[in-house]
């Protein structure tokens, strides 16, 4: 079966490739909302899931990529593993390939690492229809340029994804929240002094004048993080799944959502709404409309990158604007990988 | 290329450097180029037709822009620490060294980076991060010398990777010359960048993309305790079996090598480091983190060690043991090297649970070419690093080793592994490279060159083959010496 989609799917390729029918890479549709939408006939790559291996004491798991992400999730689970990352899914049909092409991680990111680190190997079907494999399954390696991270953030532009190798790791033995009334400026400043310690951290929160911080490790490295840094523990219940869903009040009120990436320790961005903020500093959500010129220019000014997370209009591209040696890198690297452009055209940027 | 036109294109190449403004350090008698000869892949060298010292990225833009003018290749150096070949000059090109560019531009103690030019070295960085309680987590085995550059260019290891990551996940943002001389900045000081991942393709592009001109790295919190364990093992299986329950048990240790029977009879001969009589592995464990995780961590490997059937389990009570435990690791090789005057490290990495197997084969190959091979790994990634002992003074003794290290590749690639873990491909993996790759994806390597040095000129021939030299080697894609399909044209 598997060797038999795979060849339907270069052969498909191939033929809208010959015929420059674009084709829409879908997996359970949970990302529609996600870059510049665009026509074409959609490429659904949820029939191709399941776990190709797992080897728990390798911390190594490959999977296809229209595998759901909840079911991934549970296998690990089950052998107390994770991906580290913490994807969010925005809806139960979440893929795991979906996931990597967009390269989506959660509150865990700023320290365990993003989706990019943890992939360790990416199968893909080129724009010319090739079915081409790189990385690997193991953690340490350099042979060839690393295509296979390249691939995460991609949104497909660039290759069919259909299988991913991670690293994975365990969970966490114990996890609490503590919360902190904060401003933004000294909660900012806060969570970065702490992640200069070798405290346990594992997710950190702002918003309202509240910093929430969560501790993951060993019952007694918690308790003596605990006593280190103060606050408040709270029952945080699915507050950090709610984070990461987008599931908060905050969130409801905002089908127009900017993220807004910026060094950790960047002093505040001005914006018209609120903000919540996540990853020690690093990563601050708030609602439009805005002058997407203006947001732009006032994060770049502080080293960072604006997306039109949700509620793309095609007036603004969801996506930061890229300094032209980079953007000439872009072209020849769609141009290459994709030459009658096909794959996902215009989703990310102008090709 | 005639050899008057060569030696036309020296003079006009020299011209050209000498009148790049502010000037720059150019080196062009055959004595100030020796030194530059080789990097640490001693065992092949060329003399570069010119040196070049620039102190700043504006030079570099100006190296190589006038060198794409006039089609003249650019091979970057830096402290020429790596094993692989990647800094060996081209003849008839220019060798750009960056070791005037050392310059400590930042380093961000509330953000946790370093900003560094390419010839900062890599242990600089975490002695300049220590009075903030922060380090560079990165270290490979030359850290002292070795340089930033260097380090992104190869995407270098250590005996860290497990917890702490390759070079790849411990940078922010990368600056470099591209192949047409433009500057690109890839990543960012924020967590990550807009567009696609290019400072995941420039680490680990051996020179091969761009010159890189500065290098924003991330620190780490130093561990407030770090912890070290030694057990001896009556077989590999048993070892190789630990380090599965250690994982399985939930730990992440900071570092896990295994070392086989020819390290740990090198360690009793030279060290008498008194292991129990029949150990035929070791394996050292450090964890490190907070005081209380550590502990916790530290109790549980000894548990496992012990329920693995461990013979002896030695834990360090202080930085001198823990130093003389890392001793039957670090000190194996320069004792065994008092024997035999060359060896050769190999790098591979295989599935760890294919360890025992391969190192069967390893030491069957060893018997079948008369040569000691002696295997340490970094056990919880499955990094192998055979060492193959040769003297190079005996006529062919060189080729022969490096035959032998040319089939433990191919094994590791074999048993779903890799090449090359942590040292690059260079010069010295480009035939094992046509072996682990399908013509498609060694061309998707070459799109990917383009896209970033549509001329060439960066470090041409090293890291990736062609396909016609695959071709001619006969590694793609031919098993058992016989060629699918005969009937289509090789490339």
């Amino acid at each position: 079966m598997a060797d038999a989609f795979i060849a339907a799917l270069c052969e498909r390729v191939k033929d809208h490739a010959a015929r420059k029918a674009p084709l829409r890479i879908r997996g359970g549709g949970t990302k529609d909302f996600y870059g510049a939408a665009r026509d074409g006939e959609v490429l659904d790559m949820s029939p191709y899931a399941g776990i190709v291996a797992y080897e728990p004491k390798e911390l190594v798991v490959t999977v296809r990529a229209g595998t759901r992400l909840a079911d991934l999730e549970a296998e690990l689970a089950s052998q107390r593993q994770m991906l580290a990352f913490e994807p969010p899914r925005f809806g139960d049909a979440a893929t795991i390939g979906g996931t990597v092409a967009c390269a989506f991680s959660g509150p865990r990111r700023p320290y365990a690492g993003s989706a990019r680190d943890f992939v360790l190997g990416t199968r893909i079907v080129n724009g010319k229809g090739e079915d081409l494999s790189f990385g690997g399954r193991v953690i340490k390696n350099v042979a060839g340029y690393d295509v296979s991270r390249l691939m995460a953030g991609a949104l497909g532009t660039l290759g069919v994804i259909t299988e991913i190798s991670f690293k994975v790791l365990p969970r966490p033995a114990a996890e609490a929240t503590l919360a902190f009334d904060l401003d933004e400026e000294d909660a900012t400043r806060q969570v970065n002094v702490w992640a200069g310690q070798p405290l346990p951290l594992s997710a950190t929160a702002w918003q309202d004048g509240k910093l929430r911080v969560r501790l993951s490790g060993a019952p007694t490295a918690i308790a003596a993080a605990k006593a280190k840094m103060g606050g408040e523990e709270i029952d945080a219940g699915r507050y950090w799944e709610d984070v990461r869903e987008h599931r908060l009040a905050f969130f409801a009120g905002a089908p127009v959502l900017w993220r807004l990436s910026v060094p950790q320790t960047a002093p505040s961005v001005k914006t018209p709404n609120a903000q919540l903020i996540e990853w020690g500093g690093g990563l601050r959500w708030t609602s439009g409309p805005v002058d997407a010129f203006e947001l732009r220019s006032s994060v770049e000014r502080v080293g960072g990158h604006a997306t039109l997370f949700r509620g793309a209009d095609g007036a603004a591209g969801a996506f930061h604007p890229l300094q032209p040696a980079i953007a000439k890198i872009h072209r020849r690297l769609k141009s290459a990988f994709d030459p009658a452009g096909v794959l996902n055209p215009g989703r990310m940027y102008d090709f | 290329m005639s050899a008057v036109a060569e030696a036309g294109l020296r003079e006009r190449t020299l011209e050209r450097l000498r009148a790049i403004r502010p000037k720059l350090v150019v080196i062009a008698d055959e004595e100030g180029l020796r030194p530059f000869e080789t990097d640490a892949f001693i065992q092949h060298r060329a003399t570069p037709m010119l040196a070049v010292l620039p102190e700043s990225e504006d030079q570099v833009r100006a190296i190589v822009k006038m060198c794409r003018e006039l089609g003249v290749p650019v091979v970057s150096r830096g402290a020429g620490t790596g094993i692989s070949g990647g800094a060996i000059p081209h003849p008839e090109g220019v060798l750009l060294v960056v070791s005037k560019m050392k310059r400590v531009i930042a380093i961000d103690a509330l953000a946790r980076t370093a900003k560094v030019e390419p010839g900062v070295r890599n242990l600089q960085v975490s002695e300049l991060a220590a009075p903030h309680g922060l380090f560079y987590a990165p270290d490979p085995s030359s850290q002292s010398i070795c340089s930033i550059g260097g380090n992104v260019a190869e995407n270098a290891g250590g005996v860290h990777c497990l917890k702490y990551g390759l070079t790849t996940h411990n940078i922010l943002a990368v600056r470099a010359i591209d192949g047409d001389g433009e500057a690109i900045e890839a990543g960012a000081r924020s967590l990550d960048a807009a567009g696609f991942d290019v400072l995941a393709l420039l680490a680990g592009s051996e020179g091969n993309l761009g010159v890189i001109t500065q290098v924003t790295a991330k620190l780490v919190a130093l561990p407030e305790r770090v912890e070290t364990v030694l057990a001896a093992f009556p077989s590999v299986r048993d070892a190789a079996a630990a380090v599965g329950e250690i994982i399985g048990a939930g730990i992440v240790p900071a570092a896990l090598e295994m070392m086989d029977r020819i390290v740990i009879e090198a360690c009793e001969k030279f060290l008498a480091m008194g292991f129990p009589a029949g150990a035929e592995a070791l394996l050292l464990a450090e964890v490190d983190g907070g005081n209380e995780e550590t502990l916790a961590e530290l109790s549980a490997v000894r548990s496992v060690l012990e329920r693995c059937g461990a013979t002896e389990v030695r834990v360090a009570a202080n930085d001198e043991e823990r130093e003389r435990l890392w001793k039957s690791r670090k000190g194996a090789f320069p004792a065994l090297a008092t024997m035999l005057p060359d060896y050769y490290a190999m790098d591979g990495t295989i599935p760890r649970r294919c360890l025992p197997d391969v190192l069967d084969r390893v030491y069957a190959l060893a018997s079948e070419y008369g040569m000691v091979v002696a295997n340490v790994f970094h056990a919880g990634d499955g990094n192998i690093h055979p060492c193959i002992f040769y003297d190079s003074n005996k006529p062919g003794e060189l080729e022969r080793a490096e035959e032998l290290g040319g089939r433990i590749l191919e094994i590791c690639v074999e048993v779903g592994g890799t090449i090359t873990g942590e040292h690059g491909v260079g010069i010295e993996k480009l035939r094992q490279m046509c072996v682990q790759f399908r013509p498609g994806e060694i061309g998707a390597f070459h799109d990917v060159k383009r896209a970033f040095d549509p001329e060439g000129i960066l470090n041409p021939g090293k890291a990736v083959p062609t396909l016609k030299r695959c071709s001619e080697w006969g590694g793609t894609h031919v098993r058992g010496g016989k060629i699918p399909r005969p009937e289509i044209p090789r490339f």
